[in-house]
């Protein structure tokens, strides 16, 4: 085609490979800051430490003192640990919910998933009902992935049926959190008073709950599902130029939907049902994600990873900041402090991205 | 070279007929075939049947591809809004199906459908900020960048301007005479189709009403009985066919 004046020589490479090194420091820079994090996270508590203490510890153990030690590593380190593996789940998570459903809402909260996992929860700590019996010390994570991994199920058989867009899904998830909603209320009507506030705090969210059995079954998920979604990396990104681009291209708009949507209820549901509902994760970290590394999977992917965790990261340490010597509920935080901040992103932004 | 024929090719929705028993001559590499027809005619649902996307009788012959994906479809332009820049958005076509590292040669195919459909400008902007005509340049691109054997294109010229309309055809009968590549490019532009396609086929109520060299087909009868218009094919003074439309039937 005729070339004018205006347009630039064929220096298109050029172009993408100084967009690929930006970002390739954009991932790097979250990194670092998350690893920081985690260490600040370390640090505070009813025994405060400093930076030097707790990097002192980590890299030898055996020179710091017995107290320092088990401080770090077995008390703080799970649920420090836990945040950043709970935070790149959600992100992930969300992420993706987003990429396959074309809808920037879409987020474990939207489709039901966490208000299911909350009424299986809540469930085994109202009533003690166990889906599966006879495991009473993980009673309620497992009733909480039982339920939130059906309501997944029930909404994927839903979109099986003719007729039913991507814009159904949604609604259907969304009728989902209403039913779970109603029931949890119901099953707060009937409770005692002490199942009440257990499952009132349940659905807090909080991160004082982890232990490293928790954090290794969390982070194999995590470790599984980041490879299985890499895989689907171009795909992914083409689903975001709407089905019928996907299908030119030689994608499979609806099995990779289906086979997203297990990846993702499963990361959702097992956060959830260890730490609780942690509201807003699965939505802010992948908005900011594509803000700062656009939507290339490539990058995408691990940005919202790094961006969910170290969200969670922080609101670990602001839950022992704000008000000294109380852990305020994790969900608590990210909400109240998350929304704002991510408020004041969306709309200082240059570009609009959806 | 590669060969594309329709074998009473028919295609469903669910329990709807759109497509009936199309039979085609063999079209060849290095010919472009103009796929006519009005509106709700079955064009888009040929291209889909092509590609598999929809099922139905017959068969869809594709014969001496050498192509890993032998078939790049461009389908009608949708407005997205996925925060990709035009180049991602060129170089994810070509990756699809592919490991998820980039080579130099995959650059340089991106640079190269870039260049080919002169979009260089536009490599760093985002997609969601071009224009309806930008958007189809891109689009092109994209089916371009996968070096196919056949190249459907869903009409690729609605939205350009006359300039980038000739433009793209002049490039797309460039590509079939210098690539071998088989072309079939859905038009409703008559005098586009008589200018720069060699083999036509009409579709109306998705059956095929006629078929064979374009300038055979495209005559003042399939003006009148397909497009409900009086209408006649003259000779501009180079000789090419031009068509002078009088008026709605």
């Amino acid at each position: 085609m005729s070339k004018t004046a205006l347009e630039m020589p064929a220096q298109g490479r050029v172009f993408y490979r100084s967009l690929v090194a930006r970002r390739q420091l954009i991932l790097a820079a979250l990194f670092v800051t998350l690893c920081l994090s985690v260490c600040v996270d370390l640090a505070l508590g009813p025994a405060r430490f400093g930076l030097d203490e707790v990097v002192a510890a980590l890299v030898s153990p055996g020179s710091v003192s017995d107290q320092l030690r088990v401080i770090v590593w077995d008390i703080r380190m799970p649920v420090a640990l836990m945040a950043v593996v709970v935070g790149a789940s959600l992100s992930i998570a969300g992420a993706q919910m987003q990429t396959i459903l074309s809808n920037p809402l879409a987020s474990p909260f939207t489709l039901g998933i966490s208000a299911g996992a909350g009424f299986g929860a809540a469930l085994a700590l109202a009533f003690g009902v166990a889906i599966v019996p006879g495991s009473v010390a993980y009673m309620v994570p497992i009733n909480a992935f039982l339920v939130a991994m059906l309501t997944a199920f029930a909404i994927h058989l839903l979109s099986l049926k003719r007729g039913v867009t991507i814009e159904t899904i949604v609604l259907l998830g969304i009728a989902m959190v209403f039913i779970f909603n109603s029931l949890m209320a119901l099953i707060q009507f009937f409770a005692s008073q002490q199942a009440l506030s257990a499952v009132v705090f349940w659905t807090m969210g909080s991160l004082t709950k982890a232990t490293w059995p928790k954090l290794w079954i969390t982070l194999t998920v995590l470790a599984v599902s980041i490879p299985l979604l890499a895989r689907h990396g171009w795909a992914l990104t083409a689903m975001r130029l709407g089905d019928a681009k996907a299908e030119s291209m030689g994608v499979n708009p609806r099995r990779l939907r289906l086979e997203v949507l297990i990846i993702v209820s499963l990361l959702a549901s097992i956060s959830v049902a260890f730490v609780g509902t942690i509201g807003f994760i699965g939505l802010v970290g992948p908005h900011i994600a594509r803000m700062l590394l656009g939507e290339d999977q490539r990058f995408f992917l691990p940005g919202s990873a790094l961006c969910g965790a170290l969200i969670l990261s922080v609101g670990s340490i602001l839950s022992k900041m704000l008000i000294p010597g109380t852990v305020i509920p994790i969900g608590i935080i990210t909400s109240l402090v998350g929304i704002p901040f991510f408020l004041f992103l969306v709309l200082n932004q240059r570009k609009s991205a959806w | 070279m590669v060969s594309l024929a329709f074998d009473g090719v028919g295609a469903r929705y669910a329990k709807r007929a759109v497509l009936d028993d199309i039979h085609t001559p063999t079209f060849f590499g290095g010919q472009i075939v103009a796929l006519l027809g009005p509106n709700a005619a079955g064009k888009s649902t040929l291209f889909r049947r092509v590609l598999g996307l929809v099922n139905g009788e017959g068969e869809v012959r594709l014969e001496g591809a050498t192509a890993e994906r032998p078939i790049a479809y461009m389908p009608q332009e949708t407005r997205v809004d996925a925060v990709l820049t035009v180049y991602e958005s060129v170089l994810l076509a070509r990756m699809q199906g592919r490991r998820l590292k980039v080579s130099a040669a995959d650059l340089e195919a991106v640079d190269r459908a870039i260049d080919e459909l002169g979009i260089q400008a536009l490599t760093a902007r985002d997609i969601g900020d071009l224009s309806g005509g930008q958007r189809q340049l891109v689009s092109a691109a994209q089916a371009l960048v996968q070096s196919p054997d056949v190249l459907l294109l869903d009409e690729p010229t609605s939205a350009l301007d006359l300039h980038r309309q000739i433009a793209l055809l002049s490039v797309l009968r460039r590509l079939a005479t210098e690539r071998g590549m088989l072309i079939v490019v859905a038009l409703h532009d008559l005098g586009h189709a008589l200018r720069f396609t060699d083999q036509a086929m009409v579709l109306a109520d998705g059956t095929l009403k006629a078929c064979g060299p374009t300038q055979a087909v495209v005559t003042p009868e399939l003006l009148r009985d397909i497009y409900r218009v009086e209408g006649r094919i003259e000779r501009c003074s180079r000789g090419q066919p031009l068509l002078v439309v009088d008026g709605a039937l």
